[in-house]
């Protein structure tokens, strides 16, 4: 059988890296092929000069056999590749038809005439849509049904998924790969796109494996298995033993009793929340993003006042203020390691002396000592393994990984008795993913408390003592760890009960 | 021809895309030149020979960086932190207004009475940026239009002044105040317009606010604060404060600059127009070219300053306009603003 996309030879460079290096890869008609690698590795890029966005400065693509230029995504959308973006790009305020209507409707009453045809996908592929509802009424798992459908409307017979399980959850993504199942026995291809390697076994058939721009490896279903994906990933085996020996959990740190706060909108986001954290304990908190979260952070690292419950640190109520709270010992890794973790155009050695600039040794009295900023920078780019090209490098120049590497060593400097890590992974690859995970639980192992608060579900069960859910500001739990299935904590985070 | 982005500009390169803005600039001013029927070549020759090759041409340039400088210095502070302050001509005003009233009804010893109306001038600066700050914290203001429309407050106060309660007794028809007495006048360099001791303290004050910035705790809470807003909420710092006294150091450095123009030339409260011809906005020019260092401001006030003192040249020997300088200013600053999109992307020919 003829591949249906064939890509031969494709190189890509930026000033300074060349983001793929000779990309040579098949998709044939049925089936699902997984493009796997870590960030950077040049799965983007690829997924852009698929659809027109970049063009390649060799090589060749091939449709059906026949060499193409792919110039914009309408060139892509006409050779039949389609696009579902990691984040949706719909008009939130209009309807669903309304939306799927632009690009594809006839000029007359575009949105009504779309109508059947939604409700025809709706059948065939089990893509239920309401096509009134308006965007911004939509779950992540809808928006995105809207971008396949959409897709699919122009004629799409190459289906491109760019990490499309990073906004769902355990549900969500599992009704996502019925329709991709389904699509695959419709004859449609589909290259998705992921560095999970769990989902990436379950779904396709195929596995390519990039790696700093070249293709490490291509394996089929039969033989892959996630340690062997994870190898060629990172380029050494990786370890995905987490747990400690043994949870030596000790007195109270942090007391939470019938916490209420709001949100920055003014609605309630905290409803009567209560918990203990003991020290060499770690509580994971899971829940869909926007459920109280990051109230519930802020309330701990001294951003918000809560509006009533008390909280309480090692027996003291908690002072709102977050320098003073870093002097008892809370470190905090912030949800956003470049908008408040990090000064981006400050250098990498002022960012590690952002919490410590006003006191000795880094500064004597109000003058700052420059050698001091450089030998404390020094000290923790050595100990954390900080990749940066210099001390003077501005921080917004390295990569993820990198920054939040820059973060744990500032935060966890002194002895910490209490961290609050939020999405301490998102978006970092295995390597790093690994490095952070190691450190967490060494600090666990020293006697410190975390809180830890991930939609990763893998991490929290790998990592936590306990969980526990936040579901529109109210806390399920904690449970122990092993005492309910990731499908009942999914449960729990969509409002059921397990 | 494409751009592509650039992870970080070099300093060589944003030198050689400032002088590139600035070439451009000129020629583009050329090109009004020769709208007025004036061979451009001839006119900038008229126009460096006669300020930079002679020694009242220099008298003139540094007359007139004085206060760029002064203002300038504020202003890439502030614009450092974020804080786009663009009503330095009103606080000019303002401290001119003060520095005039300690002058004229404040009995005084005379050795006390200058750094008294230096003081009460930097007070009026801060306190009229102050109010624009106080105006965001309190109520979220956007103090670009507060500053601006401050502006033009402070005008009015000052013509409303000269020409009522602060008119001179001995004036005649004309409107301004009396004049200072003699130990109220900051001295001159001899034989030129140059009140030194002014341009002695914007020296300083750049140096010092270059050190404060960058070697100093409030330096660096005042560079967290700018850079990254949400880093200092993050860390606990009181932007509120930091804010506030950013406001009153760039209000201060402004009211300064007018004590400097009216006690130093023009010994008397004037009108607006005549005390200032823009200083407040053309520093603005000069806090940018500088881009968040302080201390460079002592190249870029000059280089305005010339651009200036060219201007009274072209007036007097060309008989153009005076306003010709506003041109020069406006093409200077729409270049700069351009020329950043190289600074973020770099040029590529072909494919």
């Amino acid at each position: 059988m003829p591949a249906l996309l064939e890509l031969k030879n494709i190189t890509k460079r930026f000033p300074g890296v060349v983001a793929n290096d000779g990309v040579s890869l098949e998709v044939y008609p049925g089936e699902v092929l997984a493009l796997l690698g870590e960030n950077g590795a040049g799965k983007s890029t690829l997924v852009s000069i698929l659809y027109g966005l970049y063009r390649p400065d060799e090589g060749v693509i091939l449709v059906e056999g026949r060499p193409v230029r792919i110039g914009s995504p309408m060139d892509a959308l006409r050779l039949g590749i389609g696009l579902v973006p990691q984040h949706p790009t719909l008009v939130n305020r209009h309807t669903v038809a309304e939306n799927l209507a632009l690009g594809v409707g006839s000029p007359l009453l575009p949105a009504q005439r779309i109508v059947p045809l939604v409700e025809r996908m709706a059948q065939g592929y089990g893509l239920q849509l309401d096509p009134r509802a308006r965007v911004y009424q939509l779950s992540p798992g809808e928006k995105q049904r809207v971008e396949i459908v959409r897709a699919l409307l122009r004629g799409a017979k190459v289906l491109i998924l760019d990490e499309p399980t990073s906004v769902l959850t355990p549900q969500e993504a599992e009704a996502l790969f019925r329709v991709m199942r389904e699509l695959r026995a419709a004859g449609k291809s589909l290259v998705f796109i992921s560095h999970k390697l769990e989902e990436v076994l379950s779904i396709a058939d195929r596995c390519t494996v990039l790696r700093r721009g070249r293709v490490v490896g291509s394996l089929p279903k039969e033989e892959a298995s996630k340690a062997r994906l994870a190898e060629l990933m990172v380029g050494r085996s990786v370890s995905f033993e987490r747990k400690r020996q043994a949870a030596q959990v000790g007195d109270v740190v942090l007391e939470v009793e019938q916490l209420e706060a709001r949100s920055s909108r003014n609605l309630p986001a905290l409803r009567g929340v209560s918990f203990a954290l003991h020290r060499g304990e770690i509580l994971g908190i899971a829940g869909v993003a926007g459920n109280g979260q990051s109230e519930l952070v802020e309330v701990l690292a001294g951003l918000r006042s809560p509006e009533a419950g008390s909280v309480r640190l090692l027996g003291q109520p908690l002072p709102a203020h977050p320098a003073r709270l870093f002097a008892l010992g809370v470190a905090h890794i912030p949800e956003d390691r470049i908008q408040m973790g990090t000064v981006p155009s400050m250098s990498v050695t002022e960012n590690l002396a952002l919490r410590t600039f006003d006191r000795p040794p880094l500064a004597r009295g109000a003058l700052l000592d420059p050698a001091a900023f450089l030998a404390q920078a020094e000290a923790r780019v050595r100990e954390y393994a900080i990749a940066t090209p210099s001390l003077h490098t501005p921080s917004r120049l390295l990569s993820g990984g990198n920054i939040q590497k820059v973060i744990l060593a500032r935060e966890l400097a002194g002895k910490p008795q209490l961290i609050l890590a939020v999405h301490p992974t998102y978006g970092l690859d295995i390597g790093a993913t690994e490095q952070v995970h190691r450190v967490l639980l060494e600090k666990t192992q020293q006697g410190a408390a975390v809180l830890l608060v991930s939609e990763d579900l893998e991490e929290l069960l790998s990592l936590c003592d306990r969980i526990g859910v936040l579901y529109r500001g109210w806390l399920k739990g904690p449970f122990a760890v092993g005492s309910l299935t990731r499908e009942e904590i999914g449960l729990l985070m969509t409002g059921g009960e397990a | 021809m494409r751009l592509e982005p650039l992870a970080h500009a070099s300093p060589w390169r944003v030198l050689g895309v400032t002088l590139a803005a600035l070439g451009l600039a000129f020629v583009l001013v050329g090109g009004v030149f020769v709208a007025y029927g004036q061979n451009p070549f001839e006119v900038y020759r008229l126009m460096f020979t006669g300020t930079l090759l002679e020694a009242r041409g220099w008298q003139e340039i540094l007359r007139r960086s004085i206060p760029l400088l002064l203002i300038g210095v504020g202003l890439t502070l502030a614009f450092r932190t974020q804080f786009y302050n663009i009503g330095a001509e009103g606080q000019l005003l303002l401290g001119a207004v003060l520095a005039a009233g300690v002058a004229l009804f404040l009995p005084l010893p005379a050795p006390l009475s200058l750094p008294a109306m230096a003081l009460a001038g930097a007070l009026g600066g801060a306190l009229w940026c102050g109010l624009a700050a106080w105006l965001r914290l309190r109520f979220s203001v956007n103090e670009i239009l507060s500053t601006l429309m401050l502006n033009y407050v402070a005008q009015s106060l000052v013509i409303f002044l000269i020409n009522g309660p602060w008119r001179g007794k001995d004036v005649r028809g004309y409107i301004y105040s009396d004049r200072f007495a003699e130990y109220q006048q900051i001295p001159l360099w001899p034989g030129s317009s140059v009140h030194w001791p002014t341009l002695l303290l914007g020296v300083l004050l750049a140096l010092l606010l270059q050190f404060l910035l960058f070697r100093t705790t409030l330096g660096f809470r005042m560079r967290i604060v700018g850079e990254n807003p949400g880093a200092a909420r993050y860390l606990g710092i009181a932007q509120g404060r930091v804010l506030l006294l950013l406001a009153l150091i760039t209000g201060g450095m402004a009211g300064l600059a007018g004590v400097g123009e009216i006690a130093g030339i023009h010994h008397r409260l004037i009108e607006p127009s005549q005390l200032s011809s823009g200083y407040g906005f053309t520093a603005i020019i000069v806090a940018w070219l500088a881009r968040g260092h302080p201390a460079l401001v002592l190249l870029t006030a000059p280089l305005m300053g010339l651009v200036l003192a060219g201007g009274d040249l072209l007036k007097v020997s060309l008989n153009m306009p005076f306003r010709i300088v506003d041109v020069f200013s406006g093409v200077i600053l729409f270049c700069l603003i351009g020329s950043e999109l190289f600074l973020r992307y770099r040029l590529r020919w072909g494919r």
